[in-house]
């Protein structure tokens, strides 16, 4: 469904150009789960950007489910992000003027498929229930994690996108939320791109590659 | 509300300007309405008669330059009655408008008064005759106003006309009571078709002698057209041979009512009825934004004549407060000969 | 819908901010609409007045005497060709008010003379010369009317307390027959013969309502400069909260775009956002600045009565257009406020750090430049100032010295704190000064708005203050005589002069005519020689023996006015009428009216004019007592109220009218700083809730929270006490132009400039003690604030 090809990224600096990615090239299935893992600084959110179709890449390409991504207008990748392929930050990223029910149905109102039943399905899975009216700044990190795991998963991608999504937890909390995302993220059938710098959280994923001076090593 | 409609509405008092041109065709409460049976006497009846709504002493004249130019001359006073009398003082009860034109090849010069009646701007008096609004002024002498002199003054133009009569004074329909539609709207109508003009034009390129024909109307009623009368072609026709026509064609909804009087050079006055006069625009040109007939053809079948008229000018567009065409013409066809041309509620 | 919805979810959480912006932005809106809805007023007002009187259009023929024309004059020179239409003016009192009767012919009148609209239908026209006729009235002013009188119909075209009526209405209203006046049409047929072949009447240049509006557009544009200050503060409010609510959502902008929104919607959604709070602000602002304009508006119409003897109805009509212009302009004012946070997020990158970045954080290049952009306005400023010469240029100057010294200001304060630093030795102490110079760009906004609203009131008070001291000391010198009395007619006035000359030290006859002075309307007194002039009359310029001159016809005196409007100076010739032309021979001051004025000896003055007002009369009471005179004058002679006064009435009136002449700029003037006020206020709370990043740590390091909070105080109000004593200068400055170029172009006089240094220290107070409250607000939360919180702080970050 998502197959990257030699993409090449630099980042401008003061010091001029600084390759960050040269030439990965990387396929993920349906239902497969990726960890991606690395130093901090090797590129690994930068990957899950451009796969995310939110930057640009200077060379290589990117297909997910049929489409070249990079070619794409922003509206259109915007689509794709709002209906297939789902986020998950370390800093949650909630909106902190909405409460967590709304939070949770945001993207799957963005998407147009809205349906109460799963959201309502989904926050007790989460152990949301019973603070679906609370806003984020009242909840645990563990607690907003699992609003934005949430709000990632109603609107049904067929990819999510991991950044480090238990860096700002502490480990009993992190491991908890991670079980929880593997586990709904398996059950409805997508793929899952996680990065990390933990090989200890990559150890449960069935695909592991580790990014160094902008390659690919396949462990 | 813009001015000119302020003061029409003054002038013709009445309620409704929706009702044919400049509300000619309202009812006439309070005001004596045109008799069958009265008598027109002189001197009396050349001046003001209150107890009317309206009344005018009208008279247009076609003129000629020494060098041939041909000129027409227009010189109006109407009078409009607030309320069936004339008294002294501010609210008189009588309001009086003057129209000027003078109308040569190029040009159509024109210009308008109002004044109050009560004190002494504007007014007619019976014996001896003067009409007069501000410095326009027309004087009679005689007790057929044999004698006129004639004096009008716009912006940049003015005129001074003496005129003497060459033949007796008419009487339009039957002695005067001339009937303008079909249910009977009427009004008394008598004119002087025989005048000799000379006299001077002031122009702005400068004076002017002319000599010509002049022809007065007197008319006065209460309401003369039918409601659904919008408007009238008047012609006033000299034949080369001396005799006279005054025709003219009221138009209703559907239907023109026409009139007619042949005039003999001797004065012998021979009136005709509803369609015996027939009338039919033959061009049409664009004039102050509305489309006016410019030439027509004009048949009068019991005495041969058949003719085509062509306006000296065009334009010759009364642009006042209320607007109409007034102008000389000329025409040819089974006659020759000039007249005036009045053509209202276009 | 999500998008919005989201979007305005944050003014759900933050209804404190929704509040300032929209308080903000009503507040600006409601000055603005405010003046624009006086000065429509008053524009509307003289448009009346012009079209009324609008008989006195064009040129008018009049008496020679003064005295009524018959018809028979009207009606000879209509049948003579010439265009003139008759006027017949008088007063009704009716129901205890004195109306002013006009009575036009609309037959002969020109156009113009009715106002447009008058006549609703057509019905009313023939009505109108009718009986028994109508009359046009101001709305809401209709006086209950005894039966027989005409119909009253109201008209907005109308000038309060003025009937319009046909002339024979009015012949029947005044029970008279005679006119007033004809108005000559402006152009005339061809060929007439000349006039003065045909009458005796006088020929009379149109009556003043150019004049009029020439003298009030002064007024006028003092206003609106005003209103356009007041505006522009508000929209620093504006800019700032929007500003920030923008900052605040940078991380939901972002998300949002994470998770789907395209860039280009979330453009629009704002755009709406802004465009929704703009109107509903906007709405509520016109709302109050027709409160605001309604309750200014009788002072207005006192001071334009004041000053230049116009007439204005003293209640405001509702001018949907204007409503809509109102919000047009906070829509407006909105967008140019809020493009700078839309320039910041259409260049923001998609992956840019999602943390807030510092509000407003500015680079020390940026106020630099800023700082230099502003001293070449104070240049340019000073330039214009050179220059002079034109209210417009005033004005001018007045805006790129107040633009200027805002965008100074936080250059100033930053070298102002530099220099503090320097002998400070405490940890503390720097911090404070570090601290408080990362917090100054998100302050400086409104600081340049305090500045704005400070200067204004510093410079004009000073100017109000020095105007009303010379005019104090003016009077004293120019009312010198104990006794005035105006006399109802001049018989009445040679009876009081005969029977007070016994009685009195001297008197002083008054006679006046008025005349037109280099095509201006202007007057010219006649006075008799007498040492109260030579002792007290406050000459600004003289030559040597000016009283001499003026007692032998050989010179006469002029008003400042006049002198500065036709540019005269001593010895050059002023022409007062065909047959008079004499040398100046002394300028004096004349302060509370717009007019030239110019004196001659009483003798040269009956021999030159043959219409001459000679009802007043001054009286030098010597050793007599003043009170006494009075009472036996008013025993012997019909005298009405207020035609009978000493001089400490006189002067109280004067005064009297001199205070209310200044009363709306007073009272714009405390709008002004009540909003800019408000901006610190909203300001500071704002920062207040993203400052404890900064804070969090100092406490973590030992510092008490009460300590923290009264710095918070302190530091705020070092930082208002610094922009009072910038503000000082730039008032000072805004006064003298004030005085020196704005006043002289739109009063004719120029005044010495006073200091009121109680007054600087009054506003000092004022500012500091809002910028108490408006500080102390944020101090307290610090005080409260749970430590909870401000650990908060550090578990947070990132």
């Amino acid at each position: 469904m998502l197959d990257i090809t030699s993409l090449e990224k630099c980042f401008d600096t003061a010091d001029g150009p600084v390759p960050v990615l040269r030439g990965v090239s990387l396929s993920v299935k349906e239902g497969d789960t990726l960890a991606l893992t690395g130093e901090s600084g090797s590129g690994k959110s930068t990957l899950l950007h451009l796969m995310a179709g939110l930057d640009d890449a200077q060379g290589g390409k990117i297909t997910f489910e049929g489409q070249d991504l990079l070619s794409l207008s922003d509206a259109d990748r915007a689509k794709v992000r709002r209906s297939r392929i789902g986020l998950v930050f370390q800093q949650f990223n909630l909106v902190p003027s909405l409460t967590v029910a709304q939070n949770l149905a945001l993207q799957a109102r963005l998407a147009g498929r809205h349906d109460p039943e799963r959201v309502a399905r989904l926050t007790d899975r989460l152990g949301l229930a019973g603070l679906e009216h609370r806003y984020p700044e009242q909840l645990s990190g563990g607690q907003q994690q699992r609003v934005a795991i949430g709000r990632t998963l109603v609107a049904g991608p067929r990819l999510v996108l991991a950044d480090e999504p238990t860096g700002n937890l502490d480990e009993a909390t992190g491991d908890a939320v991670m079980a929880l995302m593997h586990e709904l993220v398996t059950e409805t059938g997508a793929a899952l791109v996680m990065a990390t710098h933990s090989r200890r959280l990559a150890e449960g994923f069935a695909r592991r590659v580790h990014l160094r001076h902008g390659l690919l090593e396949t462990r | 509300m813009n001015v000119r409609v302020f003061l029409l509405a003054i002038f013709w008092a009445n309620q409704a300007l929706t009702q044919g041109f400049a509300g000619l065709g309202t009812e006439a409460q309070g005001f004596s309405i045109p008799d069958p049976d009265y008598d027109i006497t002189f001197p009396q009846d050349h001046g003001a008669h209150p107890d009317f709504r309206i009344e005018w002493w009208y008279l247009t004249a076609t003129l000629e330059a020494e060098d041939g130019r041909a000129f027409g001359v227009q010189w109006t006073l109407f009078r409009s009655a607030l309320r069936p009398e004339e008294a002294e003082g501010w609210d008189g009860g009588q309001v009086y408008l003057g129209h000027a034109g003078l109308t040569t090849a190029e040009t159509h010069y024109r210009s308008e008064r109002f004044a109050r009646g009560g004190i002494g701007q504007a007014g007619v008096v019976a014996e001896p005759f003067t009409a007069f609004i501000d410095d326009w002024e027309m004087r009679g002498e005689g007790l057929d106003l044999q004698q006129l002199s004639l004096f009008a003054r716009g912006m940049d133009f003015s005129y001074d006309l003496d005129l003497t009569a060459d033949g007796p004074i008419i009487f339009h329909g039957q002695d005067g009571y001339s009937v303008k539609s079909p249910q009977g709207q009427a009004s008394h109508y008598y004119s002087q078709p025989f005048y000799r003009v000379t006299g001077t034009l002031t122009l702005p390129e400068g004076d002017v002698e002319v000599t010509g024909n002049g022809w007065l109307d007197r008319e006065w009623s209460s309401q003369p057209l039918a409601a659904d009368q919008e408007g009238w072609d008047w012609f006033s026709l000299q034949f080369v041979d001396g005799a006279r026509l005054m025709g003219f064609g009221l138009r209703g909804l559907e239907t023109v009512f026409t009139s007619a009087t042949w005039i003999d050079p001797d004065g012998t006055v021979t009136p005709y009825g509803d369609g015996e006069l027939r009338m039919e625009a033959l061009e049409w040109a664009e004039i102050a934004g509305r489309e006016v007939p410019v030439s027509w053809r004009v048949e009068l079948p019991e005495r041969g004549v058949d003719i085509v008229t062509t306006p000296l000018n065009p334009g010759a567009w009364m642009d006042l407060s209320f607007a109409y065409w007034e102008g000389p013409i000329s025409f040819s066809g089974s006659h020759e000969g000039r007249g005036y041309l009045e053509m209202t509620g276009y | 819908m999500p998008v919005l919805e989201t979007l305005f979810s944050h003014w759900r959480r933050h209804p404190g901010q929704l509040a300032t912006l929209v308080l903000g932005l009503a507040l600006a809106t409601a000055l603005w609409s405010g003046v624009q809805a006086i000065n429509e007023e008053a524009r509307q007002s003289y448009a009346r007045a012009a079209s009324t009187l609008g008989a006195g259009q064009g040129e008018r023929l009049i008496s020679p005497d003064g005295a009524e024309i018959p018809v028979a004059d009207y009606v000879s020179l209509r049948r003579a060709g010439w265009l003139v239409s008759p006027v017949m003016e008088g007063e009704l009192a009716l129901s205890g008010t004195t109306w002013r009767v006009i009575g036009v012919d609309p037959l002969t009148a020109p156009t113009g003379a009715i106002p447009q609209g008058a006549f609703e239908t057509t019905a009313d026209a023939p009505a109108f010369l009718g009986r028994p006729g109508l009359v046009f009235v101001a709305p809401d002013s209709a006086p209950a009317a005894p039966p027989d009188f005409p119909a009253i119909i109201t008209s907005d075209a109308i000038a309060p307390g003025l009937m319009l009526t046909d002339i024979g209405t009015a012949a029947r209203l005044l029970e008279r027959n005679t006119l007033s006046f004809l108005t000559l049409v402006p152009t005339q047929p061809d060929g007439l013969p000349p006039l003065s072949t045909l009458t005796d009447l006088r020929r009379e240049a149109p009556a003043g309502e150019q004049d009029l509006s020439r003298l009030t557009d002064s007024f006028h544009l003092n206003l609106t400069a005003f209103g356009f200050l007041s505006f522009a503060v508000g929209l620093f409010i504006v800019h700032a909260s929007i500003g920030l609510a923008f900052e605040q959502r940078r991380p939901v902008f972002r998300t949002l775009r994470a998770i789907g929104v395209p860039f280009s919607r979330l453009i629009t959604a704002l755009a709406f956002e802004v465009t929704l709070i703009a109107l509903v602000a906007g709405s509520a602002g016109v709302i109050l600045g027709y409160v605001i304009a309604a309750a200014l508006l009788p002072d207005v119409a006192g001071t334009l009565h004041n000053l230049y003897g116009a007439q204005i109805s003293g209640t405001l009509a509702f001018r949907p257009v204007w409503a809509l212009l109102g919000l047009a302009i906070a829509v407006l004012g909105t967008w140019v406020s809020s493009a700078q946070s839309f320039w910041h997020l259409i260049t923001m990158p998609l992956l840019a750090p999602a943390q807030p970045r510092a509000w407003s954080m500015r680079s020390a290049r940026a106020t630099r430049r800023q700082a230099g952009v502003g001293a070449v306005l104070l240049v340019i400023s000073a330039a214009l100032a050179g220059i002079g010469g034109s209210l417009a240029i005033g004005f001018l100057s007045l805006g790129a010295l107040l633009i200027g010294a805002a965008l100074l200001l936080p250059g100033v304060v930053v070298v102002v704190l530099r220099i503090a630093e320097r002998p400070i030795r405490s940890a503390y102490g720097e911090w404070v000064l570090a601290d408080t110079r990362q917090l100054l760009p998100g302050l400086s906004l409104a600081l340049m708005a305090l500045l704005l609203a400070l200067a204004a009131n510093i410079g004009v008070s000073t100017m109000v203050g020095s105007f009303r001291l010379t005019f104090a000391g003016w009077l004293d010198q120019r009312l010198v005589s104990e006794l005035y009395i105006t006399a109802q007619d001049e018989y009445q006035a040679d009876a009081i002069r005969d029977f007070l000359a016994p009685q009195v030290a001297s008197v002083l006859p008054i006679a006046m005519a008025e005349t037109r002075i280099d095509g201006l309307p202007a007057t010219v007194f006649g006075i008799v020689d007498d040492d109260t002039y030579r002792e007290y009359w406050p000459l600004l310029e003289t030559v040597t023996d000016p009283w001499d001159r003026l007692a032998d016809d050989t010179g006469l005196l002029i008003n400042e006015q006049l002198a500065r409007r036709s540019g005269l100076d001593l010895g050059d010739r002023v022409t007062l009428h065909p047959d008079l032309t004499l040398p100046v021979a002394a300028i004096y001051s004349d302060y509370g009216n717009p007019n030239g004025q110019a004196m001659i000896s009483l003798d040269l003055l009956e021999q030159t004019f043959p219409d001459t007002d000679q009802t007043r009369s001054a009286f030098r009471t010597g050793d007599a007592d003043v009170e006494a005179l009075r009472q036996s004058v008013l025993a012997r002679f019909d005298l009405p109220q207020g035609h009978i006064r000493d001089q400490a009435s006189q002067k109280a009136v004067a005064l009297r009218v001199f205070d209310q002449t200044f009363r709306v700029t007073g009272a714009l003037n405390v709008l002004t700083l009540a909003v800019a006020g408000f901006a610190l206020l909203a300001s500071l709370l704002t920062l207040a809730n993203m400052r404890l990043p900064q804070v969090a740590p100092i406490w973590a390091l030992g510092q008490t929270r009460a300590r923290l909070a009264r710095t918070e105080l302190i530091r705020t109000l070092g930082i208002v006490a610094v922009t009072w004593v910038i503000a000082l200068p730039v008032g000072l400055a805004l006064a003298w132009v004030l005085l020196a170029i704005v006043n002289v172009e739109a009063f004719g006089w120029r005044l010495p400039m006073t200091l009121f240094p109680a007054d600087y220290a009054r506003l000092l107070g004022y500012a500091m003690l809002s910028s108490t409250i408006a500080a102390a607000l944020p101090a307290l939360r610090l005080l409260r604030l749970p430590p909870a919180q401000l650990l908060k702080v550090f578990s947070n970050e990132r």
